[in-house]
């Protein structure tokens, strides 16, 4: 393979995982959430390519289509949740959110 | 010299993914970080080519950056891309705590990468030139992943009843 060994872009990988995390962890907003987790899933996807590239098999890239259709479907729930929020005029604020909490 | 370009796109690619992850973490308007995941997707999709994933690569630009990212700009449109500063409210304790917590993941995920190194990171298989094409990964669905390629369908289904259920207007909910 040219250029950099897969280690590199496990690497990679887990960088762009942390900073998704942060994300998640960090903002309130619940868009910017979902944004930071479609980073987490991205990094998660580049792992499974990176290994289905270095054993030469393919099933990491179809676990990887999988993870895709899951993010879409993920997005689709999500995006309806905070527009049904918004229209219920409940703050957009995912600190503020916790009716459910025990 | 082949292998300099390859390292040259890489580290370009690489270095886009995480400016633009960075930018969708720390920009105050939804609006500009989801613009950011764009640039972030788009990136990534140039490294899947260089691992070779060229069907994969497609649908990250079709699917992704297209159909997911327009439908995520609609909503921050429709409700107005409120500003939300990322440190800002919330105790200062919880937003310690929330660095610390996502450093110690990289730092973990980082260890345990530089263990395994010199094992199996190296010498990469060979491949034919067809690997990742639609065909090849077309015919892994149709035979070895027929089960999860028809519960991805299931999914996909559910996910969409659920998105019309919850975007029907709360009437009872209003009355109540």
């Amino acid at each position: 393979m040219d250029g950099p060994d897969v280690g590199w872009y496990l690497i990679l990988a887990a960088i762009l995982f942390g900073i998704g995390s942060l994300g998640v962890m960090l903002r309130r907003s619940p868009l910017v959430v979902l944004l930071s987790l479609e980073i987490m899933l991205n990094a998660a996807n580049l792992t499974l390519i990176a290994f289905a590239r270095q054993h030469g098999s393919l099933s990491g890239q179809v676990f990887a289509l999988a993870v895709m259709a899951v993010a879409a479907a993920e997005v689709a729930i999500g995006l309806g949740l905070i527009v049904a929020m918004a229209r219920r005029r409940i703050v957009l604020d995912v600190d503020e959110a916790r009716a459910l909490r025990g | 010299m082949g292998n300099v370009l390859v390292w040259i796109i890489w580290l370009l690619a690489a270095a886009g993914c995480l400016a633009t992850g960075v930018a969708v973490v720390s920009l105050t308007n939804p609006f500009y970080s989801a613009l950011a995941l764009i640039g972030n997707l788009a990136s990534l999709a140039v490294l899947f080519l260089l691992l070779s994933a060229e069907f994969l690569a497609a649908a990250q630009v079709l699917v992704y950056a297209g159909a997911v990212m327009v439908m995520f700009l609609f909503v921050v449109a429709y409700l107005g891309g409120r500003a939300d500063a990322p440190w800002a409210g919330g105790p200062p304790l919880l937003r310690t705590a929330a660095v610390v917590a996502a450093a110690a993941l990289l730092v973990e995920v980082v260890v345990v990468l530089g263990l395994a190194w010199g094992d199996n990171l190296t010498d990469p298989a060979d491949v034919s030139g067809s690997f990742g094409s639609p065909g090849e990964v077309g015919e892994l669905f149709l035979t070895d992943h027929l089960l999860a390629f028809e519960i991805t369908s299931i999914v996909l289904l559910v996910a969409a009843v659920g998105g019309v259920v919850l975007g029907t207007t709360p009437e009872k909910e209003d009355a109540a």
